[in-house]
């Protein structure tokens, strides 16, 4: 393939809410040797459909599969890559650090510079909390690289566009 | 009318239009098996030796007959062993409802008695599957397994029912098919555009598969043909489509396809590929096939456009639809030197033959396809007698050779003759196959026998799996590693104690008399057909490789 240019796509997939339905797309993935970086499953505002939400990053010729692919399955409903521009995403981080007393102040202020929360502290060990965009979580991070993390807990990406349509749009039968 | 669920799945076929199933019956199975008894003056249940036989049965009857197969098996065992035969039929795009009976409900998920998550088994060689434990949802899962099975790129279905789901009874209403998914339409813009780089072309060439097949767009292919006046090339799945002795027609093309075919896509300034994949056995090199061609893609999956091979223009649509939209958009232009062109380069063609050999697997497949009519359906095995029946057969009719192409699956022939022969009872059958394929299905003989199925199975018995041989022949030193059985199988003998004909040829003479023979009888035959190990499949470009590296003799 000619294009070797990496691109980082979130992509949004309804899909009826049944029994099997994640292990459906799951094995699409792995057959067509698809490699996602992230994906989450909910619920949405309608009890017969969820949504997938997937992080996938790989050329446009990939990205094309990935969704031709998908959107064969009969459980699909819609899906579309919801762009960088108009769309919101949202990650959620729980770390836990061991921290003792000279250590947590400037945890503390680093977090509230990125607007975090500590929602857990002991003598020894402290947890925080932080939703935003994976980039600022990135950044958030890269800082606390710095200090004895413990465990990290990424939820992955969920992502919402801005745009009316997309929600208003009817599903395909 | 309150009905069994075993009963509803027979009402639901009926309202189908099917009138044939095949399968293997066991202990989950029971109910749907009584049902099928209750149900035998409207629905004719064929028993094979074994599960895989009847699904490629299934397969082999939709091949033939364009009605969709239908395949009963039991839960474990019985379900595992239908995988190969649903996953040919997900290779080739061929529609099928596997129906299996599971452990009842109370007991799934406990690794009860011969319990298998077949849904799961069978998740990546379905177009869809479903799950059945309760009764409400049974006959629209029926109604939809069809639907599915035939709507856009078609494909094998699953429904796995609990045997409680099967004696459980609920009142039944009588129902029709699902009408099936509209295809997607192509804008007229988009045709436009493929109709100026056609109008543009000086060296066309059409490429085509078995989404033409699917289509049924046989008539329309050739119309399309004369119209742009250009040469065309087929894949395995789509032989027939274009008349043996038509001009236009270069031949099989890619791995072991014909010079000319290959050669015509290596020149073609424009390549119009309908219903195809460009897969690794045809662009054995995506990078350099048909490098100094533009390329255009016609098909009703729109995945399958830049899949394989990077196109310049793709039309994701049904194509005898295609077809039709673009015939008043071409331009008459006269092209008859380059068509001219390839078909002197068909004179040219790679069969070397043993020359020791006292038969040759030529002449094998040319007395055969003489000896038989227009109406007969040639079924195949894999290896290499699958590439000589492909290369040597005069197809005229693209239900009448059935050939496992995607998968590639040894031990398909027997199973799917057996479903051409069930399904037209007044065509003759002949199943080619090899005697490493054999060994993997001859089981099915007993089926042929208990049917009384005329069909004439011609074996190539050149005493080694010969395909990988010639690859060991040609790449690996002749190291001959697990390709050379030293078996002694005498086949007049087993087809006898099967209660078959046998016979056996080791000259073209002998093959002649012993066809003749063979078309006289009413159960099956067998001609074991004795060749040389050293014949190879020739011309052959090996993967990866491009025209310049093709093997000729
Ligand atoms: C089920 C299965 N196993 C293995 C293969 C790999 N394979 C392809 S062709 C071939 C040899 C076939 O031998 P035979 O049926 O005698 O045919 P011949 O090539 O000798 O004509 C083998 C082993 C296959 N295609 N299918
Ligand atoms: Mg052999």
């Amino acid at each position: 393939m000619a294009e070797k240019n990496y691109k980082r796509e979130v992509i949004s997939i309804l899909v009826d809410n049944e029994s099997n339905v994640l292990a459906r797309v799951v094995s699409l993935f792995g057959r067509r040797g698809f490699n996602i970086d992230s994906l989450t499953v909910s619920a949405t505002n309608d009890p017969k459909l969820s949504r997938i939400t997937i992080v996938f990053t790989g050329t446009d010729n990939a990205l094309h599969q990935i969704i031709t692919q998908t959107e064969k399955l009969e459980v699909v409903r819609d899906i579309f890559t919801l762009g960088r521009d108009d769309s919101i995403y949202r990650e959620l981080l729980l770390i836990k650090l061991r921290a003792d007393k000279t250590a947590r102040t400037a945890i503390r202020e680093i977090t509230d510079i990125y607007r975090g929360r500590i929602v857990d502290l002991s003598k020894s060990s402290l947890i925080i909390e932080m939703t935003g965009a994976p980039g600022k979580i990135d950044a958030f991070m890269e800082m606390m690289n710095c200090y004895d993390i413990v465990e990290v807990c990424r939820t992955g990406i969920t992502g919402i566009g801005r745009d009316l349509t997309v929600d208003d749009e009817p599903c395909k039968a | 009318m309150k009905l069994t669920g075993s009963q509803i799945v027979m009402e639901v076929l009926l309202e189908h239009g099917v009138d044939t199933v095949f399968g293997y019956p066991g202990g989950t199975a029971l109910n749907n098996y009584d049902a099928l008894y209750e149900y035998s003056d409207r629905i004719k249940h064929v028993l094979t030796a074994h599960e895989q036989g009847a699904a490629h049965a299934a397969d082999g009857y939709y091949r033939a007959t364009g009605k969709t197969g239908v395949v009963f098996a039991t839960s474990g065992p019985g379900a595992t062993n239908l995988v190969t035969g649903i996953a040919t039929a997900f290779m080739d795009s061929i529609p099928m409802v596997a129906i299996t009976a599971n452990v009842p409900d109370p007991l799934i998920g406990r690794d009860a008695f011969q319990e298998i998550y077949i849904t799961g088994v069978t998740l990546p060689i379905t177009k869809h599957s479903f799950f059945i434990n309760d009764i409400e949802d049974l006959p629209g899962a029926v109604r939809k397994a069809f639907r599915i099975a035939n709507s856009g790129r078609k494909g094998p279905v699953l429904i796995d029912i609990t045997k409680d789901v099967t004696a459980a009874e609920m009142e039944y209403k009588p129902g029709k098919p699902l009408p099936l998914d509209k295809y997607p339409k192509a804008r007229k813009k988009e045709i436009e555009e493929v109709a100026k780089m056609i109008n543009k072309a000086e060296r066309p060439v059409v490429y085509y598969g078995g989404g033409v097949v699917a289509s049924r767009a046989e008539k329309e292919l050739n119309a399309f043909l004369d119209l742009i006046d250009a040469p065309s090339a087929y894949t395995l799945m789509a032989a027939g489509c274009v008349g043996n002795e038509d001009h236009r027609n270069l031949g099989l093309i890619g791995m072991h396809g014909s010079i000319a075919a290959n050669r015509a896509i290596d020149r073609a300034d424009l390549i119009i590929a309908l219903g195809t994949r460009f897969s690794d056995r045809v662009a054995l090199n995506p990078d350099k096939w048909a490098h100094r061609a533009k390329k255009v893609q016609v098909d009703i999956d729109r995945s399958e456009v830049d899949k394989n091979v990077i196109v310049d223009k793709a039309v994701v649509t049904d194509i005898k639809e295609f077809i039709n939209t673009i015939t008043p958009m071409i331009k008459k232009k006269d092209r008859s030197e380059w068509v001219a062109q390839a078909t002197e380069w068909k004179k040219k063609r790679g069969d070397a033959q043993c020359q020791e050999a006292q038969l040759h697997p030529k002449e094998i497949v040319d007395i055969a396809c003489d000896k038989t009519d227009n109406e007969t359906i040639y079924v195949t095995d894999v290896g290499q007698h699958q590439m000589w029946a492909a290369q040597y057969l005069k197809h005229c009719n693209t239900q009448h050779f059935i050939t496992s192409g995607g998968l590639g699956t040894m031990g398909y022939g027997y199973g799917a003759a057996i479903g051409a022969q069930i399904g037209c009872p007044d065509k003759r059958v002949v199943h080619f196959t090899g005697d490493g394929s054999f060994h993997m299905n001859m089981n099915e003989a007993c089926t042929a026998v208990s049917e009384n199925l005329p069909i004439i199975t011609v074996i190539f018995d050149n005493k080694v799996l010969g395909m990988v041989y010639q690859w060991q022949t040609a790449f690996y030193g002749r190291r001959f590693s697990a390709t050379t059985p030293d078996r002694k199988t005498d086949y007049v003998k087993v087809a006898e104690g099967f209660g078959a004909k046998g016979y056996a040829a080791t000259t073209p003479e002998e093959f002649e008399k012993a066809f003749d023979a063979a078309l006289k009888n009413d159960g099956p035959s067998w001609i074991a057909c004795s060749i040389a190990a050293e014949e190879r499949v020739l011309p052959m470009i090996p993967s990866g490789g491009g025209i310049e590296d093709m093997i000729i003799g």
